[in-house]
């Protein structure tokens, strides 16, 4: 540690500590009509506060010449522990996305939430009003804090559903930064004397962005080993008794940097419920004091333990929140992907899972998914609920609603008879033309992508199966590539790394099999390799595991040793 | 210089074959630049030798004439200044003079008087003449029986009040005792003709008259500035071949405008220009649009027809020397009588529902929905001859050396299913690619000027294309490192899609030069925002600069911005300077008089 010490604080260290606790010159840059963008700090800042900014990079290279800067705008993240929103609150976004941005769209992300995409400085404002008068808020979804915290969606077994859901909320509310920035740039509210104080962050907050999921087997929905810190739900008899504690996972890396690498949560034992924010603060304040903060490439919890050692972490933890680990409690992931259509939940109401390519909830020629998502919510009783699929829930209707329901959601598209099972287990994060660090196309190249693959699949004979198939724009690993069957992550323009041999459940990273091919070479290589498994597969043998087994790909083990053997 | 074609032109006659043949032997090495210096230096030579050269002068001149001018865009000042050369080789003694500049009081020593005024909008006698106008309308004006004069009027026929100042000045003048020397003569837009008439006869009247006063004093010629000034032959009607650099779109794609920057060389052509200058640009029509015309009226294109002194097949008239895209109502009215039109007849009576529809129909729309048949020779009759178009120039030399920038908007919009461009700006934006020829010329314009002392602040308010002369004005006052303060409003519809040369403003507030920028951009909000609001917002700041001196420059449209910036100024003067409305009057009459109020709009 003390070697990390020495060296040089990076700048965002200093931004932090110069932010009079996140507020910078936000304000000031607000009433700046002569740029669209944030200068300087602000611009990191504003992520603090759930936003990016962003521009349309499509056309960046023709405002150039046009002499005028990028069409900067920002990407607003809400914060949605849980992913769960009321009809109320859904008309409210459904409205702002549709009058005040670029793009119209609500896009249901892998955070398990939704985002707007393209707003224009002058509507930043009233967006985060619009937000609090409907009880959200856009708070640390974004920034080295603990970011909106997901909750498996798992409408069947309500009542662990919804004290997992709780503690979802609390650890989100834990956790959350306590400055008054927020208030005052955004609601503006009466600036007090008062010093801020972040008892759990501190002033500089943490060394780098932070996930927390609370998660429900056998769903592996969440994706345990994409985040920091995963309480795994451990119920008797349908109560909720504690939690399995699983910290350390995260798939960011950097194309060339063999020091970063995707890495797997470790189990660090089980714990009752009255321990639960304890032991959340805890690891939180343990990363907070001791994660590098001279390099943000190795900033990352996984980094922390991997450097310490896992033990000697743990410890800490147990130190910070007087808790002893017990041994982990048992449990099964069997599946991440959402159970689409109908299901009854044990407390009789039902639950409809529409599939949302890529989450874009947009009005698209001959499929109005955004007035139709719109109509139910005009209708419904019950609640929404975002699944970190990037999929939609419509939860909690009454039989008596069930066929209404169904019919709005027939009629716009929502319900589709021959979406495929290869479609509906693939995904991809947003990428061009918005995200600044995308390299290649990931959300606008899936579809496609799919379809070739179902011609594949088709063509060997596996048109009922599927591939757990994710692209990502860049090695951030916003698509969740890294926990793939097939992962693509951007290279450049058209050109992705190809990573194989993932598992279906999620629990194994995939190794990169051919490096930086085009698109038509991708599927190339899968035409043969989708062709063996077809005729050499074990009885329900996945894509991943059957390429493990006839050694077309070498498993990762322990990432952090021989993730680039 | 290598044809013998050039040869001819040459008043070889007046040089020995020795003296011939050693000036061609000198001359031959140099590059075209060159040849431009020293024929700027031969001129200067000439010039200083001219009172002991010039015998012709001492034959005629005696009393002196003054020539006064009163300028919008600067047509009228060129025509003031060739009529003063063309007076002064006549033998004349000619002081020439802006309005502006004029003191009235000297009236009543004058003898002989040449005007040449122009009008805008709705009769409104241009910023120079605005005193001199008014102050002849008034009971302050002496009587002037000594006084012997001639107007000259330019103006635009489509308009209500064509002429009007003109015709003011022409009856003030005559009311106070002054006797008409010649007839005035009002000038439309293609005003080349009527001008080199009545100087002609205006000129020989003035022989006649200045001989015969008799007071006998020869006066030596000064020096003809606007040779020095131009190390350049190329005028309006010699215009500089000049190569298009660039035409580039600097709305945004979903912009409502189109607007394009335009880079143009002015290499080789020894063309000099000052930022607030205007370039002239001459351009062909669009063949489509000469095609459709043809076939509206089943002419034929190659049917030769009379153009000025010329025989020229109609099409190529059409294309080259015929006003196609702005519509005038002398064509209304003679092609509605050779077709026997009843309805557009009618229409040609109403002066102002004529100048309605010919604003918003080219001649090509007005064939197509009065249809008619006329020859080739009667159409060629009815048209106007083209005027090349001004454009505020956006650069200046210091920063762009030989080039000239130009913030062109592109006029274009669909007529019945057709699509319309306007003459210069379909063809600076299309017609003409990247390194071909425009055909261009300065017209220099003393009336928008940035202070000659760098420690002047200025605010400049120029909405749309008006932003054009303050690009050059950044420029230049980078280039002079200037000190004073310099304040921007601009305005359009959009700020993502309409901020013009955004960067480059967004570098000079960065940059600290310029200081403060107050943007309006009207669609961007449910009310409609524009520069005069942003002004009234500010207004006491404004009143500040304007107290320590300030430079206060509009450009843009005349017809309601430069009113709005107007009234809004009069209303920050009275609100924050505790004046009356007449007083606020009264102030900004003299920031004008004092050349700190400068408009350049159209």
């Amino acid at each position: 540690m003390s070697d990390n010490q020495e060296q040089k604080l990076s700048d965002n260290e200093r931004l932090k500590r110069e932010s009079n606790f996140l507020r910078g010159t936000i304000a000031q840059d607000l009433q700046d009509d002569l740029t669209g963008g944030f200068t300087a700090d602000n611009f990191q800042l504003i992520r603090f506060h759930g936003m990016y900014q962003q521009d349309d990079r499509d056309i960046r290279a023709e405002r150039a010449k046009q002499k005028l800067e990028p069409l900067h705008n920002v990407m607003l993240r809400c914060r949605l522990p849980g992913g769960i929103i009321t009809p109320k609150q859904w008309l409210a976004i459904d409205e702002f996305a549709e009058q005040h941005t670029l793009y119209g769209s609500i896009r249901l992300t892998t955070r398990q939430t939704f985002q707007f995409h393209g707003v224009l400085k002058p509507n930043i404002k009233p967006m985060h009003q619009m937000l609090n008068s409907i009880g959200l808020d856009s708070i640390a979804t974004a920034g080295d804090v603990n970011r909106n915290v997901l909750c498996t969606s798992n409408p069947v077994e309500s009542e662990v559903h919804q004290q997992a859901y709780e503690w979802a909320v609390k650890i989100s509310e834990h956790l959350l930064p306590k400055t008054r920035a927020y208030a005052e740039i955004w609601m503006d509210e009466e600036k007090l004397e008062t010093t801020d104080v972040e008892p759990i962050l501190g002033s500089t907050y943490l060394p780098r962005k932070f996930k927390t999921t609370v998660v429900i087997p056998p769903q592996n929905d969440v994706d345990v080993h994409a985040n920091d810190l995963n309480f795994v739900a451990i119920a008797e008899g349908g109560k909720l008794v504690g939690f399995n504690v699983l910290v350390g996972g995260g798939l960011a890396m950097t194309h060339g940097d063999k020091t970063t690498y995707p890495r797997k949560a470790d189990d660090f034992g089980f714990i009752p419920l009255d321990k639960t924010l304890a032991v959340a603060e805890a690891v939180v304040s343990t990363q907070r004091d001791w994660g590098n903060r001279s390099n943000r490439k190795n900033a990352k919890t996984k980094y922390t333990l991997e450097r310490v050692g896992v033990d000697t972490f743990k410890a800490e933890v147990e130190k910070r929140a007087e808790v002893t680990f017990a041994p982990s409690r048992a449990y099964e992931f069997t599946g991440r992907g959402d159970r689409f259509g109908w299901v009854e939940g044990v407390d009789g109401k039902h639950h409809l899972t529409l599939f949302i390519e890529n989450g874009r909830i947009l009005d698209y020629p001959g499929k109005p998914l955004k007035t139709g998502c719109a109509e139910i919510a005009k209708i419904h009783q019950g609640d929404f609920r975002l699944t970190a699929n990037q999929n939609l829930i419509v939860a909690g209707v009454a039989a008596e609603h069930k066929a209404k329901i169904e019919e709005i959601a027939i009629q716009h598209g929502l319900i589709q008879p021959d979406v495929t099972a290869q479609r509906q287990n693939s995904m991809a994060c947003v990428s061009l033309p918005t995200c600044p660090l995308a390299m290649a196309e990931a959300e606008r190249y899936l579809p496609d992508a799919v379809t070739e693959l179902e011609q594949i699949m088709a063509k060997h004979g596996m048109a009922e199966e599927h591939i757990i198939f994710r692209v990502t724009g860049c090695p951030n690993g916003c698509g969740r590539a890294m926990l793939a069957e097939v992962g693509l992550v951007g290279k450049g323009p058209g050109k992705y790394n190809l990573h194989l041999g993932g598992d279906r459940n999620g629990t194994r990273i995939p190794r990169m099999y051919r490096e930086n091919i085009g698109e038509q070479e991708i599927m190339q290589e899968l035409d043969a390799l989708i062709g063996q498994w077809a005729k050499l597969r074990l009885a329900d043998e996945g894509f991943g595991d059957f390429l493990i087994r006839n050694d077309v790909i070498k498993p990762v083990v322990n990432s952090a040793k021989d993730f680039y053997d | 210089m290598s044809s013998s074609n050039s040869q001819a032109h040459l008043p070889v006659s007046l040089l020995s074959d020795a003296q011939w043949s050693a000036l061609h032997q000198a001359i031959a090495p140099l590059s075209g630049a060159q040849l431009t210096w020293v024929s700027g230096y031969l001129a200067g030579l000439a010039q200083a030798q001219q009172p002991l050269a010039a015998p012709a002068a001492q034959a005629v001149t005696s009393a002196k004439l003054t020539i006064l001018y009163g300028s919008q865009t600067g047509n009228a000042k060129g025509v003031a200044s060739e009529y003063k050369a063309m007076a002064e080789a006549a033998g004349l003694t000619v002081e020439l003079l802006n309005m502006a500049d004029y003191k009235s009081k000297r009236l009543k020593d004058e003898t002989h008087l040449v005007i040449v005024v122009s009008t805008h909008g709705e009769g409104e006698a241009p910023d120079d003449a605005a005193e001199l106008h008014e102050f002849l309308a008034s009971k302050k004006a002496p009587k002037l029986p000594q006084l012997k004069y001639a107007v000259l009027g330019l103006g635009d026929s489509s308009y209500e009040f064509f002429c009007q100042t003109a015709k003011d000045f022409d009856q003030r003048l005559a009311a106070l005792g002054a006797s008409r020397l010649a007839e005035r003569v009002d000038c439309d837009v293609d005003y080349d003709a009527d001008v080199s008439s009545w100087t002609n006869r205006v000129t020989e009247l003035l022989k006649e008259e200045l001989a015969s006063a008799g007071q006998g004093q020869v006066v030596a010629m000064p020096g003809v500035n606007l040779a020095v000034a131009q190390a350049s032959h190329y005028s309006k009607k010699n215009p500089f071949a000049a190569e298009l650099l660039a035409a580039q779109k600097i709305t945004g794609r979903d912009s409502v405008k189109d607007i394009r920057h335009i880079e143009i060389s002015l290499e080789d052509s020894g063309l000099q220009y000052q930022p607030g200058d205007a370039l002239g640009v001459w351009f062909t029509n669009d063949p489509a649009l000469v095609d459709e015309l043809l076939g509206l009226l089943e002419l034929n294109g190659d049917a030769e027809v009379s153009v000025g002194d010329e025989r020229l097949p109609l099409r190529k008239a059409l294309l080259e020397k015929f006003e196609l895209t702005q519509s005038y109502p002398s064509f209304a009215k003679g092609y509605a009588e050779l077709t026997h039109n009843a309805q557009l007849l009618q229409l040609s009576e109403d002066k102002g529902a004529l100048r309605d529809y010919l604003a918003s129909h080219q001649i090509v729309d007005i064939v197509k929905a009065y249809p008619g048949k006329v020859s080739e020779e009667q159409l060629a009759s009815l048209l106007r001859a083209m005027t090349p178009r001004l454009y505020s120039i956006a650069s200046s030399q210091s920063e762009v050396e030989d080039e000239v920038h130009l913030t062109v908007a592109l006029v274009e919009y669909q007529k019945d299913g057709q699509l319309r461009q306007g003459g210069a700006s379909g063809f600076l934006a299309g017609r003409v690619e990247e390194g071909q020829q425009v055909r261009i010329f300065v017209e220099s314009n003393d009336n928008f000027k940035l202070p000659a002392d760098t420690n002047t602040p200025v605010i400049m308010v120029g909405p749309g294309t008006g932003i054009a002369p303050f690009r050059a004005f950044m420029q230049e006052r980078e280039a002079q490192e200037a000190q004073g303060n310099n304040w921007l409003f601009f305005g359009n519809p959009n700020f993502t899609q309409d901020f013009l040369y955004q960067v480059e403003w967004q570098r000079w507030v960065k940059e600290g030069l310029l200081n403060k920028i107050s943007l309006a951009f009207s669609r961007d909000q449910a009310d409609k925002i524009y520069v005069q609001h942003r002004l009234l917002e500010q207004g006491k700041e404004v009143f500040e600069w304007l107290q320590q001196g300030a430079h206060f420059y509009v450009c843009g449209d005349a017809n309601h911005m430069a009113k709005d910036v107007h009234n809004a100024l009069l209303t920050i003067i009275s609100e924050h300077g505790g004046k009356t409305a007449e007083q606020a009057e009264e102030y900004l009459n003299d920031l004008r008089k004092s050349k700190r109020y400068q408009r350049d709009v159209y």
